[in-house]
């Protein structure tokens, strides 16, 4: 944590970059769209439930993309879903992210080779910032992948367009 | 009423509607001409001793030799008898008349028969397909279809 190690004697004042305190804010509120397609979507409502308890990582559920920060893709997605989120990818304000949550949103899951109505991983619509494997993925995969798209805001910049490589 | 019976029944009323049949099976079947479907479904229903007022299951068959076919699981609450209707067409002429005013059930089901089949369900008061998109092109339960390589700008194949 940048900002606690560079703590001045008296304790009121601190001292770290603004990309440092802007990065933390945002990691630490990142507001999640409120958004299941299948069974992945369970297991997603299982991490926000009290055993697992994303909230506790700042992660609220907002009922509208526009105060959304994060997007989990939780579950197949169909040809005719995916121009419904690629919509609402749209209406997300800028940053925005992504996990897709599961085998089917990465890459097709089961449905790879007859699944004539299945997209074949969402990340042909819409980029996706962390891939949580699993079918379906427990809480615990969540939360990890929820930590590496911590990370990632973590080492983001101001200037530059990407976060950077660590 | 045993299978037997309900074809006799269906064949002295509406003769050559009536194709073919087969008893000797688990579920006996009774095959009918397409475009009478309609008729000898009011019959089915509405006849004292048939009474058929429950469709529990409208299914699509691709036989993979040209033909198609609905076929039509009816069950009689108050008779406690069941059938199996089955209504064969062609892939050049796949047309079959709608049972929809007869068993409510049948509407979606239908619909669902003609977005995967391409069955054409004559004078269905709703045709629009079910589950694709309405500007999908072909019909995926089919035996010879293909998938396509792009739908909107996404890339289906694997």
């Amino acid at each position: 944590m940048g900002l606690l190690d560079q703590r001045f004697e008296n304790g009121n004042v601190f001292v770290t970059s603004l990309e440092n305190l802007l990065n933390w804010a945002r990691l630490s509120s990142l507001y999640q769209m409120q958004f299941g397609l299948a069974c992945c979507a369970i297991e997603m409502m299982a991490a926000s439930a009290s055993d697992f308890d994303i909230m506790r990582f700042g992660i609220i559920p907002r009922a509208t993309p526009r105060q959304a920060d994060v997007m989990f893709v939780a579950g197949t997605v169909t040809i005719k879903m995916a121009s419904r989120i690629k919509r609402l990818y749209d209406q997300m304000a800028e940053p925005r992210y992504i996990i897709s949550m599961g085998s089917c949103a990465n890459c097709g899951g089961p449905y790879w080779e007859h699944g004539y109505h299945v997209l074949k991983g969402v990340d042909r619509v819409i980029p996706v910032d962390v891939y949580v494997p699993g079918c379906p993925p427990r809480p615990e995969a969540l939360l990890e992948g929820i930590i590496k798209l911590q990370e990632k805001v973590r080492n983001e910049s101001l200037v530059k367009k990407s976060a950077e490589e660590k | 009423m045993t299978a037997q019976e309900i074809h006799d029944g269906l064949k002295a009323k509406f003769g050559g509607a009536v194709l073919d049949a087969k008893f000797e099976v688990m579920q006996p079947w009774i095959s009918i001409a397409p475009d009478r479907m309609k008729d000898v479904a009011f019959f089915l229903r509405d006849d004292p001793s048939m009474q058929f007022d429950y469709m529990m299951c409208l299914s699509g068959v691709d036989y993979n030799d040209g033909r198609l076919a609905i076929v039509y699981h009816l069950f009689s609450m108050v008779h406690r008898h069941k059938i199996v209707l089955k209504a064969f067409c062609t892939k050049e002429n796949p047309h079959v008349q709608t049972v929809s005013s007869v068993w409510g059930t049948a509407n979606w089901h239908e619909r669902e028969v003609f977005d995967m089949y391409g069955i054409i369900i004559d004078e269905h008061p709703d045709p629009r397909r079910l589950l694709m998109p309405d500007d999908w092109e072909g019909h995926p339960l089919r035996k010879d279809y293909k998938v396509p390589e792009f739908y909107n700008g996404m890339k289906v194949p694997y």
